[in-house]
């Protein structure tokens, strides 16, 4: 199986995901690029896509499908990396999932080992985060576990779930629980980073990536995870903050 | 080359638009409009604008697809607006259409709106829909553009006269509006008015029952220090303004108001109107004659306006400028005539876009492909 991913909820990212040649065995990236350069979304990811079949190998007809970050995520930016998957995927005439983009740090999270309950926070602006709140710990094999497909040998087994969420909100609502993503350098008195002595970076400066949402939709698509793939529509989680004029208040008809 | 199968994708304000042309006849014009849910704000909503242009854009494209009896492969060039419109909605329709231009292969040409809205004069077919191509004065119907052709663009998003020398490469911003666009001063006047959204066809049923020369609204920009003559023509002589018009009729309202008496809406709503089409028509008229243009072209949503159709067909007709009001499922934002531009672009050889153009809200008109 191999897929695109693309996310931009945050920075934005691309990877190209593959099934190993060993049955079972983790799917491999065989390619995988960010930027995090803020409102440059639309024109670096089209081109970014381009440059990734190339230097690949790959002709998009061969891909069995599209995965997109389905936030959430500042609206503008998001609505890129979303519109950009749909064109694409009528374009190859392929299958397009949504992967919620904060699954992607809760994935990062596991592989750095982390256990028991956190959040996974992003940038919301107006001084709010998105947030969800996932579990890591032994799962039967019904509740999905992300990036422990190779170990998928028999119950039961160390994985993350989703627990509640996405949500929108301020940082002091949040539960109090360890914290990886964007809320911990925004808000670092109200939230707690998790230990995370397995990390490749501060958990502060995680932000979504394609490379994981292609990693869980593989999973998905492999019948080795549940209840990852989501409809690849923006998870806005804001109404779009139109108000009714004054004039029009109060105004029969 | 055969005429060029072009797909023309267009989201620079609230209609989600996919239309497909090859050369210039008319294969399908497919339109989302998000009209119903900016109903309850009065006008348009960019944020309300975007979300719906993506719920839209795959179903529509279908849509298209399926009515030209086409596949995406058989297309030769994926057009699309780049500007100028709400940026937000613009980056969803170019998002998309990179999208299938990077998967399919096809080249990609961004392109700019109002240029669009006159390449669409060029189609046939465009009967499909409603009435077709009407004009003031009768020619040989020929897809080709008029010598001396000048473009009135009047609607929601803007208000705009352009010369157009070429659709591929010699096209020129003769005036626009300073503030308030046509459209939009109707969209505000009739919220004023209480006679609902959109402004245009609200005021235009209720202007029917009204005396145009109830009020004296102000014609904006036409005093003689921002007109200037012919020869030293001033800094607004072909420039409208319509935002002073729309405090003059809410004054005139609250006059009413404070006497406890009933607005006259229907006299007011005439009377707004005839500032806006009088203003608009004879500015229009003179810089065709100021800059030799013999032919005139009417585009945008307004373009549906009875009112606006009936004067500036009077004052063509009297300065023997030929006028040429493409159907209005033409006029308003559309696909189909992105396509139609796009068609000449690959016709005449232009370069396709780069994979990396930006959205670009403010594009200048005289940029006809980025
Ligand atoms: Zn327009």
């Amino acid at each position: 199986m191999l897929l695109l991913a693309i996310d931009s909820s945050a920075g934005a990212s691309l990877a190209l995901i593959r099934s190993g040649n060993v049955p079972d065995a983790a799917p491999e990236v065989l390619h995988s690029a960010e930027t995090q350069v803020p409102n440059a979304h639309a024109e670096w990811l089209a081109p970014a896509v381009t440059e990734a079949l190339t230097e690949v190998g790959l002709r998009g007809e061969e891909l069995d499908g599209v995965v997109v970050g389905a936030g959430p995520g500042p609206f503008t930016g998001l609505r890129v990396g979303l519109a950009l998957a749909h064109g694409l995927a009528e374009g190859w005439d392929v299958p397009l999932h949504g992967v919620c983009s904060l699954d992607s740090l809760a994935l990062r999270a596991d592989d750095a080992g982390i256990s028991g309950q956190f959040l996974a926070t992003s940038d919301a602006r107006r001084r709010e985060l998105y947030w969800a709140r996932y579990e890591s710990a032994e799962w039967a094999p019904e509740v999905w576990s992300p990036g422990k497909s190779s170990e998928f040998s028999g119950p039961p087994q160390a994985g993350c779930r989703l627990v509640e969420g996405p949500f929108v909100g301020p940082a002091e609502e949040l539960p109090d629980l360890p914290s990886v993503g964007a809320g911990l350098w925004l808000y670092p008195d109200q939230l707690t980073s998790a230990e995370l002595a397995g990390a490749p970076a501060d958990p502060a400066a995680w932000t979504p990536h394609a490379v994981e949402l292609g990693r869980l939709a593989h999973g998905a698509l492999t019948g080795e995870l549940h209840g990852v793939l989501c409809a690849p529509r923006p998870l806005y989680l804001r109404d779009s903050d139109a108000k009714v004029p004054a004039q029009m208040k109060g105004r029969a008809g | 080359m055969a005429e060029p199968l072009v797909l023309g994708i267009e989201t620079s304000c609230d209609e989600t638009g996919v239309g497909i042309v090859r050369g210039t006849h008319l294969l399908a014009n497919e339109v989302a409009s998000s009209m119903e849910e900016h109903v309850r704000f009065g006008g348009v909503i960019p944020e309300i604008a975007a979300r719906a242009h993506l719920e839209s854009f795959t179903p529509t494209l279908r849509r298209a697809l399926a009515t030209a009896g086409v596949q995406l492969k058989d297309i030769d060039a994926i057009a699309v607006t780049a500007g100028p419109g709400l940026a937000g909605a613009l980056m969803v329709g170019l998002s998309a259409a990179k999208g299938l231009a990077l998967a399919t292969g096809k080249p990609l040409y961004g392109i700019n709106h109002l240029v669009a809205h006159v390449a669409v004069g060029l189609l046939e077919g465009g009967h499909q829909g409603t009435s077709r191509t009407e004009r003031s004065t009768g020619t040989v119907e020929s897809p080709v553009l008029a010598p001396n052709t000048a473009a009135l663009l009047v609607s929601g998003g803007h208000t705009e006269i352009l010369r157009v020398g070429s659709l591929t490469d010699d096209v020129e911003l003769i005036g626009s509006t300073i503030d308030d666009a046509a459209g939009e001063a109707y969209d505000k006047t009739a919220r004023l008015l209480g006679l609902g959204y959109p402004g245009g066809p609200a005021i235009d049923q209720a202007a029917k029952k009204g005396d145009p020369t109830a009020f004296r609204f102000p014609r904006g920009l036409t005093m003689p220090k921002f007109e200037g003559t012919a020869e030293n023509p001033g800094k607004h002589r072909h420039n409208w303004s319509f935002s002073g018009l729309k405090t003059a009729v809410a004054r005139a309202a609250e006059q009413f108001q404070a006497q406890g008496l009933a607005v006259p809406t229907a006299d007011i709503a005439a009377s707004f109107q005839e500032a806006v089409v009088d203003v608009l028509t004879s500015k229009a008229v003179r810089a065709c004659q100021e800059h030799g243009l013999t032919s005139l072209l009417l585009g945008g949503g307004v373009a549906a306006n009875s009112r606006l159709r009936e004067l500036l067909a009077q004052r063509c007709a009297t300065a023997g400028i030929t006028l040429r009001v493409p159907p209005i499922p033409l006029c308003t934002d559309n696909g189909a005539m992105v396509a139609a531009l796009g068609a000449q672009l690959v016709g005449a050889g232009a370069p396709a876009s780069s994979l990396a153009i930006p959205a670009d809200s403010s594009l200048q008109a005289s940029r006809i492909l980025i």
